[in-house]
This record gives structure tokens, C-alpha cells and sequence, in this order.
């Protein structure tokens, strides 16, 4: 750099190649690590699953019995503990989600809708222990005291022994999967609840990005027929966002499934059946949470590695179907 | 914004029916009252664990170690060596792997393995955590014991699908020209990459960074059987550490009141941080 006068010798293209070459070589390598990380994840949790697939097969996913005790070891219960935790906070919270977003874009003045913007983007980064602590310390003993003072009336509680003599002898009616099994307001309605609170902010943030990229002739196309507000967000945005909303839907989904403590912290950690929607129940991730630790004997490891396995996998699929969602249902023009 | 305000309010256009008006004003409130209640919880969080954790974040908090069960006293200066520890490994993980894997996305587009490598980070970033942690305690616990190096790489795992993605986007930001203008001067492209477009891109890259290391410093489920926690503090890798998410949780599920207290405390202390964090990166990126 310092002689710029002097011709350039012939050998510095081809060792400018080379360290071209030596540096793209560089970048992949390090770029390969995702690769990497990928495969060991798979050989991994596929290695240490290994032992309790040999010996439950792929009905792992389906079987029932989860009973550390005898040895016997089926997912079913986390299964559909996690699908129906994801399923139901994913239902409550769009609504929500999308009316929020909507606020922020459309009604919100900009005084306003800054600040707001702001805190649901604080709300997505609140850790899922905190939201576990304040759902343990504060929302269960007030749906605990509800659930006390609904039960303290005679002709309830009448329901309520109706409901526990049918559990013992292995019965239910739809009836008493409204009556909770306990009175401390913790099971699978209080972890839908926090599950709920913490993918709204996952669904708000993309569709307020998706509903600003509706173009504005669109607004104003609507506006110019005549229409109410109302008109133009349901037939003119709503419309045109669908697809980019799906998106964000599928991702707040994701999340749902892979949640954790929080989770575990509420749920009552029961690998029963599930009775009531008051009551204890567990999902796939919130077994990870509290078992793994404690598991000595390596078949209940390994079961529980599985349930890791079937978590990754649940979670690559739910990342693909949001691809596909996205590239199906996108209007062209906006990508 | 302007065209959308200059449009005629609908209330006040004559001949609008009743029940339009009805329906129009009802969805605007309903839009309002679904906001605010997104925002509650929120506002009640941090209004709780101002309520009850300002008062325990004292100088002790920030001194010393947790007392043993049962008693009262300590603090957690444990957990917060711990996740300062690990926090600061895991960058050197997510940043390395993450701004290369950012460099070869934006700067070598026609590479075979480019498709590759995007699709397995977007999938990365869908993994939970929690199941981060079984990977890492296969890799390393099973061989080396719990120690902060098993977390750190763990939190690492997590951090880097994060970082590849706010890579890619800002170093696509910068123009092709100043890239056609470094290589016109005769640079091979590695320097203009590392001495044009880097710089360039620096400001968005941090900020990337810095909301991969509010999003892992939350998270404790990785952590559970990798770091597993320390009483003590604990300055070597290659041992059992603590950290502020495992603190929390394991304050919040214990039956004692001084470990509760402790645990309001660090979820206190964890969110000013990570909202510290958050709204720095937010502003940064604003600003440029």
C-alpha cells in the first residue's frame, strides 16, 4: 500500500486467488458448524433414544402407560398434553394477537403506537422462568381461591364428590372435566393461560409488520366505495395479510410446542390420564424439564431423551409447514 | 400515514346505515380493549416483581451467595459470575459461527452448500431450547460431568441461528456498489469483505448480537443438566455453574420463603437487564 507506484509483480493475482480461496475456505468451515450442529443433534438424541425405541418401537408416541416404576414408557399423555396446551393458547391468543397488531398499525397515532409496539416487543423477551414465577406466585393462588369459593356452594360441591367418585373408579363425564381436581389453581387451564400470554407477542409482531406492507392503494380503494373502518381492515387488509399472519401464527406455534418452564412450573406434572382441565397434566418438553434430572435407570433416560427427539422432529415439521404456508398463500407482488 | 387520516371519517358521512356505524365503533373498541389486555400482563409482571423484588436487592444480593436452605441472608453472586461466564463463552460460539454463517448466506449466494446451510440455521432457530440441552448434555456431560462450559455451549447452540439471520440482513443491506467500487481498486474480495463491508455493517451486526444474548440469558431450561447450578461462585469452566434463569427457577419451586425472595430478586435484576438490552438494540437500530 505504501508503494502504489510501482507495477504490481505477476504473482499477486494468483496469491490474491489463493487467499480468496483460504478465506472462503474459512467462512465455510465455520459455517459448516450449523451443519454440524444439526447432524449431532440428530445422532445424539437418536443415540440415546435409541434403548427405548428398540424396546417400545415407534408406539412409544402412541402408548399410554408412563410409569417409571414398572418400566412401562408411552408419550401419549405429553402428546396430547402439548398439542393441547399449543392448540388452545394458539386459538385464545390470535385474536388477541391480530386486534392488537391491528391497533398498532391502523387505529394507534403514532404517539401512541410506538410505545405499544415497544412493549409487546418487551413482552416476546420476558425469560420463560419469569413467566413461570409470576403464573406460580400470583395467578394460581388467585384461580385457587376462585376455584375455592365456586366449591364452597353446597350444590357445587355436591358435583365436586359427584365428579371424584367417578375419577376413582376410572370414569369421567364432560361434566367433570370442568370440575378441578384440586383447589390450587394450578393444571392445564393455568398453563394454556401463560402459554397464551407468551406467543401473542410472537403472533403480533408479524402481523403488525405483514398489515403495514398492505399496500395503501388498498385502503384507499375500499375508503373510496364508501366503507367503514371496519370494512377496510376485514374485506381490504385482513385479506391481503392472511398468508403473512399464517406465517407468524405457525411461528408462535412453534414455540408453544418447545416451551418450557413455564410450562413445568404450572402444569402439575401429571402423566395420568388427563381428567379435568382444572387438573394436573404434562407435556413433552415439561417431562424433559422434570424428570430428566432425577432419571438414574436408562430406559426412563432414554424415554425421556425420546420425547427430545420427537420434540425435534415436531418442531422441524412445524418450521416447514410455515414455509410451505408462506410461499403458497402469498399475494405476488409482496414477498 | 397521511393518506390514511385524510380519508372522510365514517361517522361523519351522512347516509351510513345504523348498524354499520354500530359494527364499526364496536370492532374499533373491541381492537382497543384486545390491546390492552396484551399489554396487561406485562405491566403486572413487572409491577409484581418491582413490588416484591425491589426490596430484596440489596448489597448482599450483589455480595454474596445464597444462604442454606432453610436460612436467611445471601444473595446471588453466584448466579450472576455464572451467567456473565457463560454468556461471555456462548458469544464466542454464536458470534464466530454466527456472523461467518451471516458472511457466507450474503456473500457467496451461488455456493451448492449456501441452501443448505440456510435452511438447517432457519430450522436451528425452531428448536427448543429445552431440547438444546439434551444435545449438550450428550455431547459434553456425559463424557466431562455438569460444568459452565456444557451450558456455555448449549447457549451458544442457541445463539447462533439468531446471529446467522441479522448477519445475512444487514450485510445484505450494503450496497453491490461499494462492493463493485473496493473490487474496481484491485482488493481481493476477502478484504473487501472483512475491510468494506464489515464496517459497513458493523452497527446492525451488534445489534443482532445483542438481542441473541437478551434472548439466551433468560433461559434456563438448556441449562438445567448442562451448567446444573453452583452454591458457590465459580470462575472454572469446567465445573458445575450458576446462573440468574436457574436461580429463579429453582427459588421458585422450592417451599422456602428466603429462596422465593431470592428468586423475585434475580427475576427482577434478569428482566431490567434484558429489557436494558432489548431497547438499546432497538435504538441503535432505529437511529442509523
Amino acid at each position: 500500500m505504501s508503494e502504489p507506484l510501482r507495477p504490481r509483480p505477476a504473482p499477486r493475482a494468483a496469491l490474491s486467488g489463493r487467499s480468496d480461496r483460504t478465506f472462503q475456505l474459512l467462512i465455510l468451515a465455520l459455517a459448516s458448524v450449523i451443519v454440524g450442529v444439526f447432524v449431532l443433534s440428530v445422532y445424539q438424541l437418536g443415540r440415546e433414544s435409541w434403548p427405548a425405541l428398540r424396546e417400545f418401537g415407534l408406539g412409544f408416541y402412541t402408548e399410554r402407560t408412563w410409569n417409571p416404576v414398572t418400566g412401562q414408557f408411552g408419550a401419549a399423555q405429553m402428546v396430547i398434553g402439548t398439542l393441547v396446551t399449543s392448540l388452545a393458547a394458539l386459538v385464545l391468543s390470535v385474536p388477541l394477537a391480530v386486534a392488537s397488531a391491528l391497533f398498532v398499525a391502523e387505529y394507534a397515532p403514532k404517539w401512541l403506537a410506538n410505545p405499544v409496539g415497544y412493549l409487546i416487543e418487551l413482552l416476546a423477551a420476558v425469560p420463560s422462568v419469569v413467566y413461570g414465577l409470576w403464573a406460580l406466585f400470583v395467578v394460581a393462588p388467585i384461580l385457587g381461591r376462585w376455584q375455592q369459593g365456586f366449591f364452597a356452594d353446597p350444590a357445587n360441591l355436591q358435583v365436586y364428590t359427584r365428579c371424584q367418585d367417578l375419577w376413582n373408579s376410572g370414569q369421567t363425564t364432560l361434566q367433570c372435566f370442568f370440575v378441578p381436581s384440586a383447589f390450587d389453581g394450578r393444571g392445564l387451564a393455568l398453563a394454556i393461560l401463560i402459554l397464551t400470554v407468551m406467543i401473542l407477542p410472537y403472533t403480533a409482531s408479524v402481523a403488525r409488520d405483514v398489515i403495514r406492507l398492505v399496500p395503501q392503494d388498498q385502503r384507499e380503494a375500499m375508503y373510496a366505495l364508501g366503507a367503514t373502518k371496519w370494512e377496510v381492515i376485514s374485506r381490504a387488509i385482513l385479506p391481503y395479510a392472511r398468508a403473512g399472519i399464517l406465517g407468524g401464527v405457525i411461528l408462535a406455534l412453534g414455540r408453544a410446542l418447545g416451551e418450557t418452564l413455564a410450562v413445568a412450573m404450572v402444569i402439575g406434572d401429571s402423566q395420568d390420564i388427563i381428567k379435568s382441565l382444572w387438573g394436573g397434566a404434562s407435556t413433552m418438553a415439561s417431562v424433559i424439564a422434570n424428570q430428566f434430572g432425577d432419571a438414574q435407570e436408562t430406559l426412563h433416560r432414554s424415554s425421556v431423551v425420546a420425547l427430545g427427539l420427537g420434540l425435534f422432529f415436531l418442531s422441524v415439521l412445524v418450521n416447514f409447514l410455515a414455509r410451505v404456508v408462506i410461499a403458497r398463500l402469498t399475494p405476488r407482488g409482496i414477498q | 400515514m397521511s393518506a390514511r387520516s385524510s380519508a372522510l371519517p365514517a361517522r361523519s358521512r351522512p347516509g351510513l346505515s345504523p348498524a354499520r356505524r354500530a359494527r364499526n365503533l364496536l370492532m374499533g373498541a373491541l381492537i382497543g380493549l384486545s390491546t390492552v389486555i396484551v399489554v396487561a400482563p406485562l405491566i403486572l409482571i413487572f409491577g409484581y416483581l418491582l413490588r416484591e423484588g425491589l426490596g430484596a436487592m440489596n448489597l448482599d444480593f450483589f455480595t454474596r451467595t445464597p444462604a442454606p436452605e432453610g436460612e436467611t441472608g445471601g444473595g446471588l453472586l453466584n448466579a450472576i459470575v455464572g451467567s456473565l461466564q457463560m454468556l461471555a463463552m456462548a458469544s464466542v460460539l454464536g458470534v464466530g459461527v454466527g456472523v461467518a454463517g451471516g458472511i457466507f448466506l450474503a456473500e457467496y449466494p451461488r455456493h451448492p452448500l449456501m441452501p443448505t446451510v440456510r435452511m438447517l440455521s432457519d430450522v436451528l432457530a425452531g428448536i427448543p431450547a429445552i431440547v438444546m440441552g439434551l444435545v449438550a448434555y450428550g455431547l459434553i456431560v456425559l463424557q466431562f460431568g455438569f460444568s459452565g462450559l456444557a451450558g456455555a455451549v448449549a447457549l451458544g447452540f442457541l445463539m447462533i441461528p439468531i446471529v446467522v439471520r441479522t448477519t445475512e440482513e444487514v450485510l445484505k443491506l450494503v450496497p453491490l456498489t461499494v462492493r463493485e467500487a473496493g473490487l474496481s481498486l484491485g482488493l481481493p474480495q476477502w478484504l473487501v469483505i472483512l475491510r468494506i463491508v464489515l464496517p459497513a455493517a458493523a452497527g446492525g451486526i451488534v445489534t443482532g448480537v445483542m438481542l441473541a444474548l437478551a434472548r439466551v440469558a433468560g433461559e434456563a431450561a438448556p441449562l438445567l443438566f448442562t451448567a446444573f447450578g453452583n452454591p458457590l461462585v465459580s470462575l472454572d469452566p469446567t465445573k458445575p455453574m450458576s446462573a440468574l434463569p436457574l436461580e429463579i427457577f429453582r427459588g421458585a419451586t422450592s417451599a422456602y420463603d428466603e429462596n422465593q425472595r431470592l428468586a423475585k430478586a434475580g427475576a427482577l435484576l434478569l428482566i431490567l437487564i434484558i429489557f436494558a438490552t432489548s431497547l438499546l438494540a432497538r435504538w441503535a437500530s432505529r437511529r442509523r
